[in-house]
């Protein structure tokens, strides 16, 4: 259970302005959603929170302000990114299994992180797969390609995978972009359960998915915030003209 | 013209085309094969040459190949795939990195005539290593180097970006990534380039003319230090420095050589054909 603050967050690559002054809170165990137009900077903004942005590859990055985890700066000089990877864990839009079995895929970040112990992690892989609602259907093939697996319950791998770990915060970039209305329910329950244990920072797939889960919602737009609130007010009673607009589908 | 039949003069053409580029390899493969097969016996490829070369066997010059195969595979290997990471996985576009790559592109055209000349230089001569089995397979392996960093590298290039960014964010560092994810999956490609390498290695001439190869010695070589024969020299000097060598001996030697190179080439095909089944993605 963690909590951010963000002070001021610029955030420049190759002369395109993705994030600009941005500052907001993202309590610890809610579900604070993200939402905006394409290229609002959505993305990029979770990608600031597990420091993922370090991986582009190009020299003209810029980065102004603050991303403070639990009151901690996790851009300060010494901090331990594979740390701050564990405890800020992150699924995508598509799911990406690893090209491995079942339970090495959940095992993956345990292992990177030192852990060999055949218990602790059997222990872990099934509690993940539970908290990520996959266990039932896969519990007796373990061992075979995580590639086999439907979209969906890819995805749902992929939480299980990052649940392993035992994260304080999941970071989800539109997980159910690809994913047929059932297995999107799933998922969208497994996040209200998830939240008792998680800060969870959710990019929506759509304005009702957002309203659908929002306990607080942030409104992006042009790497600007516009807006940000109680997830109830933010979607019924929008203050700012453009969030309106944007809710009520006027534009996006 | 219609659309249609000028559709079917191309693909006749080219289907001739393609016939085409097959028959010189088949008609090579298929004479020399013709000359030599009356040569191969299990004397021929066990015992040593006698009477000037023109009885007996190959044995030594194909065991040379052999040891020389290997000795390039230890020199260059390591280098290359070492190479082909850092281009792949860590290089920036830096004047550096280009510098690099301008300088692989460049080894690859150098002349093998040239390698010889170059391993007599440093490695027999300056280095003190003698005429030996270091210095030829340090040659070849020079020699081999940009091939297999070329290939290395497009093996490396070839494994999906997205596996990289999921174990980074797993918490994985760049070198957990590099060995859990990355080289695991480029590895039968790697291999390919490898074996490919080897092969053009073990059929050169004029870079184990200087650096190893020997015309005749009478037991097979008991370190790295000593010569050896080799099958490609062999067959040059018993092609045109020995009068009166049956032509029969000529092209069963080729012939070897020949099956020697060709396994190898069977070898990289089986593993890219059950590599490409076997892939998940």
């Amino acid at each position: 259970m963690a909590e951010f603050t963000i002070r001021n967050l610029t955030f420049r690559y190759d002369d395109h302005v993705a994030l600009q002054d941005v500052s907001l809170d993202i309590p610890a165990n809610e579900i604070t959603v993200i939402f905006g137009p394409a290229h609002a900077g959505k993305s990029t903004l979770l990608r600031c929170l597990n420091r993922l942005n370090d991986l582009i590859e190009t020299e003209a990055i810029r980065r102004e302000g603050q991303v403070l985890l639990d009151g901690n700066d996790i851009y300060a000089p010494k901090v331990d990114v594979t740390e701050l990877r564990r405890r800020v864990g992150m699924v995508f839009a598509v799911p990406i299994p690893l090209p491995l079995s079942i339970y090495d895929n959940v095992i993956y970040g345990l292992r990177m992180q030192g852990e060999t112990r055949a218990t602790r992690l059997a222990e872990r892989v099934e509690r993940s797969l539970r908290q990520a609602a996959l266990w039932d259907e896969v519990k007796d093939r373990l061992g075979e390609p995580a590639m086999q697996l439907s979209g969906g319950q890819q995805q749902r791998l992929c939480v299980a995978r990052t649940l392993a770990l035992e994260p304080e915060v999941v970071l989800l970039d539109n997980p159910t972009s690809g994913l047929d209305p059932l297995s999107t329910a799933k998922v969208e329950d497994s996040l209200r359960q998830l939240k008792a244990e998680y800060t969870i920072v959710f990019v929506p797939h759509s304005v009702q998915q957002a309203a659908r889960v929002a306990d607080s919602a942030i409104f992006l737009l042009n790497g600007q915030l516009i807006e940000a609130g109680a997830g109830e007010r933010i979607f019924t009673r929008p203050r700012d003209q453009r969030t309106e607009d944007y809710v009520t589908g006027r534009f996006g | 013209m219609s659309r249609q039949t000028s559709q079917k003069v191309a693909f006749a053409i080219l289907t001739v085309l393609a016939i085409v580029v097959m028959v010189p390899i088949v008609l090579v493969v298929a004479y020399i094969i013709f000359q030599g097969i009356g040569a191969i016996n299990w004397e021929f490829l066990t015992s040593f040459p006698r009477n000037g070369m023109k009885e007996g066997g190959i044995l030594p010059a194909v065991i040379g190949t052999v040891l020389l195969t290997f000795g390039t595979a230890i020199a260059s290997i390591p280098l290359a795939v070492g190479a082909a990471i850092y281009l792949a996985e860590y290089a920036r576009d830096t004047w550096l990195t280009r510098g690099i790559r301008l300088a692989i592109i460049n080894l690859a055209g150098i002349p093998s005539v040239v390698y010889g000349l170059f391993g007599l230089g440093l490695f027999v001569l300056f280095l003190g290593l003698g005429t030996s089995i270091v210095a030829g397979s340090l040659t070849l392996g020079l020699m081999t180097l940009p091939v297999v960093i070329s290939t290395a590298e497009e093996a490396l290039l070839t494994v999906p970006q997205r596996f990289r960014v999921v174990s980074r964010s797993l918490g994985a560092s760049r070198w957990q990534t590099i060995r859990q994810v990355v080289l695991p999956n480029a590895l039968p490609g790697i291999l390919t380039g490898v074996i490919l390498g080897l092969e053009r290695a073990a059929g050169e001439t004029a870079p184990i003319l200087f650096t190893v190869a020997a015309f005749y010695l009478p037991q097979l070589p008991r370190s790295p230090l000593d010569q050896t024969m080799a099958l490609p020299y062999h067959l040059y000097v018993i092609a045109t420095q020995v009068p009166g060598m049956p032509l029969q001996i000529q092209y069963g030697t080729a012939l070897v050589l020949l099956v020697l190179v060709l396994s190898l080439n069977v070898v990289a095909t089986v593993i890219r054909s059950r590599y490409r089944r076997r892939r998940q993605w």
